[in-house]
C-alpha cells in the first residue's frame, strides 16, 4: 500500500516546532494573498473571466497552438515540438550543442524539472545554473524544490547561511537575508555575463501576436536572455492563450494569488529574438494531451502555477513539499502527479481533508478538491486501493444497505466502545486513539429513542 | 508522423466542444490615477514623484544620491540626466556591466500596480533596464491608466519586438520570506510622473 | 408550515443522539411536523470519499427512495447534505427526481434561515463561543463567506447564534481553517489530522472560547477526542443543542 505521504508527513509533523514554523510562514503568504485579492473589488469576476478564457483555450488548443506557431515564426521565433520529456531534452541539447554552449543560465521552469533537463544537460558536459534565488539555493544544496514559487521555503536562513558559506564563501555564521542575497547576486552576475545561452519557462504564449511572456520578481529571466544571444523557452502545450489582451485579466490575478503583490516586478513580452540573437520555443506535450482527453481533469491544465493552493492547504503547510511523491507538491501537485502516474502517486489524492480552500483561491477556478475526490475513485477503479480498505468499505456498504443489519452493527459498536478497552488496540480505532479519546457511546441510539417516543 | 503532427492530432482528438470567450469584467477605475500610481510604486518598493516638466525632471534626477555617486550613467530621455556612455557605440550588451544608473522612458504607467511599460524600441539594448544598478523611469501623467486591462488596450506589441512592464526594483523573498530589494536587477527604481 | 423529514447521519444516530433530538426539537418549536423515516441509514459519503463509488451507489439509491416523497429533508450535517446536493448526480446520473430531492435537502442552519425564514432568535446562551465552520457546509453549501473568497460578508450560523442573550462570539485568528477530520483522512493521515485539530483548539482557546460550536458533529467528534485526551476544559456543542431552548420566529 502506498503510504508515501502519510509516512513522511508524520515525520514532518513530529518535529512540532518546525512544522509550526513552516505552517506559519506559508499562512503568512496566504494572508498576503487575501489582502491583495481584497484590494480588487471585482476579484471574483476576474476569476470567472480567467477560468472562462482558459476553458476557451483548452477547448481549442490545437488551433491556438497553430496560430501561435504561425505568428511566432513570422516574428523570427523558431518553434519546436516535443512529444515527451526525453524529446524536449534532446531538442534543447541539440540547439545548445550546435552553438558550442558550455554554460547555460536558467530561470524558473517547472516543465524543465518535469523533463529532467538539468541532469540531461550536465551529463553531456554543460554547466546549468539556476538563477532564481530559491532554485539556486536548492541547486547548491542538491535537493529538489519544496514549493513551486518559493523553492527554498523549507530552509531556515541559518541553514542557507551555512550552505552559502560552504559554496559561495560567505562568512561563517552569517544568516542575514540581505547579505546572503547580495552574495547570490554577485555570484550569479558572473554567470549571467559568462553564459552562452539563457533558458526560461513560459508563463503565457500568445496565439494572436505570436509572443511569449515570462514573469519574475528578481529579473533573472531578463538578465539571462538579454546578454547571451541564444534564448530557449520551454512551454507546456496548455500555456497558450488566445489573445495578448487576455493578459489584462491573468496578470491582475497571478502575482496577487502567488504572493499578494499587485504584479510581479518584471513582465517580459518576447515577440522575437534580440538583434543578432535567436529565440527558440519548445512546445511540450509529455502527457498533457492525455489529461486533456479526460473531461473531469481537463481543468487542471488551466493552472498558471501561482502556488496559492499550496499556501492555503492546511495539509501542505503541515507536511512540507518533500512529503509529496511528485515534483510539484500540494493540491495541484497531487492532481497532476496522480494523473501522470496513479500507482506511484496513489497516496496523494488521500493526502487531503478535502476542505476545498484550494479551489476557492485558485485564480483560474480549477476545482482541485473535486478532482482529488475523483482521483480517489480512479485509484479504487485501478485496483490500487489496499484490499483491507476495499473490503472494509464493501462490508460497511453492505451493512448500511440493510437497516436491521445497521441497527445490529451500531448496537454492537456502541457496546464495544463502552465496555471493551481491547478494541483500542485494533486497526483504525487504534490509530484514532493515538492522540484522541474515542467517542463515548450512549446506551441508546437516536432511532431507539425515537421509536420509544422519547424524542 | 512528426512530433508536431502527433501532438496536434492528440490535442484535436482530446478536445470537446469549442467554448466561447466570456466577457471581461469591468475593471475598477481610479479618479486620481496619478496619486494612486505614485502610491503603488512606493508600495512595491520603488520611489516615485511628480514633476511638472523636463527641466524639473532633470533637476530631480541630478539631485538623486545614486546619481551623484554614479560615474557610469545612461539616459534615454532627452533633456533628463546625461549619458557617460555612448550607447550607439556599444555593440555588445555585456559591456553595459557596471552601468550604475539608467534613465529610461516609459510609454504608459498602471495605477493599480505601479508598473511602467517600456517598449523594446526605447531600448538600444534590452539589458539596459535590468543590468543597471539603479533604474529611473519616466512616464507622462496623461499616459497613466488605472489597471492592466486598460493597459493592454493601449499598448501596441511590436512584432517582431520586445516589451516589458517594470514594477519597482528587483526583489526576492526566497529566504525565510524576508523581502530583499535588489536581487538580480536594479537595486532601486525611481519613477517620475511628468506633467 | 408543514412537514419535514429528519435525516440523521449514521454517526449522529449511534454516537450523538442528543444532537438528533435537539434538531427535532428546534424544528418542532417552529411549528413543523417532524418525521423520522426509519428506513434511512447512511448517505454513502464515507464510501464515496474512499473512492468506492460502487459501494456508495446503493446507499444513494436508498436515500432517494426513502426521502424522495418529502417536501423538505433536514439534516444536522453540512457534509451529508453536501454529498446529496453535489455528488449524488455523479452516482445516480441526472434525473428530475434527484434534482427535486437535492433542492429540498437542507442542512439545519440553512433550512432555518433560507426556508423557514427565521429572523428572530429569543433565547440565551451565556458563554464565549467560537464558531467552527465545517468545510463542506462553508465551501459547498456556502453557509457563510469563506475567508479566502471576496464575497459579501454573510454567515447564516452567526445570524442564528448572535441574537442569543449573553452569548459572546469570539474570533479565532484563522476563522475557517479545516480541523483535520476529513473522514478517513482522520485515520489515514493521523499525524497531520491531529496537528490540524490541535491547532484549531489552541486558536479557539487563545480567542477565549469556552465552547466550540459547529454544525457538523464529525468535526466536533475529532476536536472533542483531542480535547478530552489533553483534559482541556473547552467544550464542543452542535448548533442544534445551543438553539434547542430558544424560540425561533420569522
Amino acid at each position: 500500500m502506498n503510504t508515501f505521504h502519510p509516512d513522511r508527513a508524520a515525520a514532518f509533523a513530529a518535529d512540532r516546532s518546525h512544522a509550526h514554523w513552516h505552517d506559519t510562514a506559508l499562512w503568512f503568504v496566504r494572508e498576503k494573498r487575501d489582502r491583495g485579492a481584497a484590494s480588487v473589488p471585482e476579484w471574483e469576476r476576474l476569476r470567472d473571466a480567467a477560468a472562462g478564457i482558459k476553458a476557451q483555450a483548452l477547448s481549442n488548443l490545437a488551433a491556438y497552438l497553430e496560430e501561435f506557431e504561425r505568428n511566432a515564426t513570422a516574428n523570427g521565433i523558431r518553434v519546436h515540438w516535443a512529444r515527451d520529456g526525453e524529446e524536449h531534452n534532446r531538442i534543447v541539447h541539440e540547439i545548445l550543442a550546435a552553438r558550442g554552449v558550455r554554460l547555460v543560465v536558467k530561470s524558473k521552469s517547472m516543465l524543465t524539472e518535469e523533463c529532467g533537463l538539468n541532469p540531461y544537460l550536465e551529463a553531456r558536459g554543460l554547466e546549468v545554473v539556476d538563477t532564481d534565488l530559491g532554485e539556486r539555493i536548492v541547486q547548491l544544496a542538491k535537493e529538489p524544490p519544496s514549493h513551486i514559487v518559493m523553492p527554498a521555503i523549507h530552509r531556515r536562513k541559518e541553514s542557507i547561511g551555512e550552505l552559502f558559506h560552504e559554496k559561495l564563501g560567505t562568512p561563517a555564521g552569517a544568516s542575514d537575508p540581505k547579505l546572503l542575497t547580495e552574495a547570490a547576486r554577485q555570484d550569479l552576475r558572473r554567470k549571467f555575463l559568462g553564459a552562452q545561452a539563457g533558458l526560461t519557462g513560459v508563463n503565457f504564449a500568445l496565439a494572436d501576436t505570436g509572443g511569449i511572456v515570462v514573469v519574475t520578481n528578481e529579473g533573472n529571466a531578463d538578465m539571462g536572455t538579454s546578454l547571451p544571444p541564444v534564448h530557449v523557452a520551454s512551454m507546456g502545450v496548455e500555456k497558450v492563450i488566445p489573445r495578448a489582451a487576455d493578459l489584462g485579466v491573468f496578470l491582475r490575478l497571478l502575482a496577487r494569488s502567488a504572493t499578494g503583490q499587485p504584479v510581479s516586478t518584471y513582465t517580459s513580452h518576447f515577440h522575437g529574438p534580440m538583434r543578432g540573437g535567436e529565440l527558440h520555443v519548445v512546445v511540450v506535450d509529455n502527457g498533457r494531451s492525455e489529461i486533456l482527453a479526460r473531461e473531469p481533469f481537463r481543468k487542471s491544465l488551466a493552472c498558471i502555477r501561482c502556488g496559492a493552493c499550496l499556501n492555503t492547504c492546511p495539509v501542505y503547510r503541515r507536511s512540507g513539499g518533500y512529503s509529496y511523491s511528485y515534483l510539484i507538491p500540494g493540491p495541484i501537485g497531487a492532481v497532476l502527479g496522480a494523473l501522470r502516474d496513479p500507482e506511484r502517486h496513489a497516496s496523494l489524492p488521500f493526502a487531503s481533508s478535502l476542505c476545498g480552500s484550494c479551489t476557492d483561491v485558485c485564480p483560474v477556478q480549477v476545482d482541485l478538491h473535486h478532482q482529488l475526490l475523483a482521483l480517489r475513485a480512479d485509484v479504487a477503479a485501478r485496483g490500487i486501493l489496499p484490499w483491507g480498505k476495499r473490503m472494509g468499505m464493501r462490508l460497511a456498504g453492505l451493512v448500511l444497505r440493510h437497516p436491521s443489519l445497521y441497527r445490529l452493527a451500531g448496537g454492537l459498536a456502541r457496546r464495544a466502545l463502552r465496555g471493551a478497552p481491547g478494541l483500542v488496540r485494533i486497526g483504525p480505532a487504534a490509530t484514532w486513539a493515538r492522540q484522541r479519546q474515542l467517542p463515548g457511546a450512549p446506551s441508546e441510539s437516536f432511532r431507539e429513542i425515537w421509536r420509544r417516543g422519547g424524542a | 508522423m512528426s512530433a508536431r503532427e502527433a501532438i496536434l492530432a492528440a490535442l484535436r482528438a482530446a478536445s470537446a466542444r469549442v467554448v466561447p470567450r466570456p466577457p471581461d469584467p469591468e475593471p475598477t477605475r481610479f479618479d486620481d490615477r496619478v496619486g494612486t500610481f505614485l502610491e503603488s510604486v512606493k508600495a512595491v518598493g520603488g520611489a516615485a514623484a511628480r514633476v511638472p516638466d523636463v527641466t524639473a525632471l532633470d533637476a530631480a534626477i541630478r539631485a538623486l544620491p545614486v546619481w551623484a555617486a554614479a560615474r557610469r550613467t545612461v539616459s534615454l530621455v532627452p533633456g533628463a540626466g546625461a549619458s557617460t556612455l555612448d550607447l550607439s557605440a556599444i555593440a555588445d550588451p555585456h559591456d553595459l556591466e557596471g552601468l550604475e544608473v539608467a534613465v529610461v522612458p516609459g510609454e504608459l504607467g498602471v495605477a493599480e500596480n505601479g508598473a511602467v511599460w517600456i517598449p523594446g524600441t526605447s531600448l538600444p539594448h534590452r539589458a539596459v533596464f535590468v543590468i543597471a544598478e539603479h533604474l529611473v523611469l519616466t512616464v507622462q501623467a496623461r499616459d497613466l491608466v488605472s489597471n492592466m486591462q486598460e493597459a493592454y488596450a493601449r499598448i501596441s506589441l511590436q512584432r517582431p519586438g520586445y516589451g516589458v512592464f517594470v514594477s519597482g526594483p528587483s526583489k526576492t523573498a526566497d529566504i525565510e520570506q524576508a523581502l530583499v530589494i535588489g536581487a538580480h536587477g536594479a537595486r532601486s527604481c525611481t519613477v517620475y510622473v511628468v506633467g | 408550515m408543514g412537514k419535514v423529514a429528519l435525516f440523521i447521519p449514521c454517526y449522529v444516530d449511534q454516537l450523538y443522539p442528543r444532537v438528533g433530538l435537539a434538531t427535532a426539537r428546534v424544528l418542532r418549536r417552529l411549528g413543523l411536523e417532524v418525521e423520522f423515516p426509519e428506513e434511512q441509514t447512511c448517505c454513502g459519503q464515507p464510501m464515496y470519499n474512499a473512492g468506492c463509488a460502487a459501494d456508495a451507489r446503493p446507499l444513494a439509491e436508498r436515500f432517494l427512495r426513502v426521502f424522495g416523497g418529502y417536501e423538505a429533508v433536514v439534516a444536522p450535517s453540512g457534509s451529508c447534505v453536501s454529498m446529496v446536493r453535489l455528488h449524488y448526480r455523479e452516482l445516480l446520473g441526472e434525473s428530475p427526481a434527484l434534482r427535486a430531492l437535492a433542492a429540498r435537502t437542507h442542512e439545519l442552519c440553512e433550512y432555518l434561515v433560507d426556508v423557514a425564514g427565521v429572523r428572530t432568535v429569543d433565547g440565551e446562551f451565556r458563554h464565549r463561543v467560537g464558531l467552527h465552520p465545517s468545510c463542506h457546509g462553508l465551501r459547498e453549501l456556502r453557509l457563510g463567506r469563506a475567508s479566502e473568497r471576496m464575497d459579501p460578508p454573510r454567515n447564516k450560523v452567526r445570524e442564528l447564534l448572535a441574537p442569543l442573550r449573553g452569548i459572546e462570539l469570539v474570533e479565532p485568528s484563522r476563522p475557517d481553517e479545516c480541523c483535520g477530520f476529513g473522514g478517513t483522512f482522520a485515520v489515514n493521515e493521523e499525524a497531520v489530522s491531529c496537528l490540524m485539530g490541535q491547532d484549531r483548539i489552541a486558536d479557539h482557546e487563545k480567542a477565549g472560547a469556552e465552547v466550540i460550536a459547529g454544525y457538523d458533529m464529525s468535526c466536533l467528534m475529532h476536536l472533542d477526542g483531542l480535547i478530552r485526551r489533553e483534559g482541556k476544559p473547552i467544550r464542543v456543542m452542535h448548533v442544534a443543542e445551543i438553539l434547542e431552548g430558544a424560540r425561533l420566529a420569522q
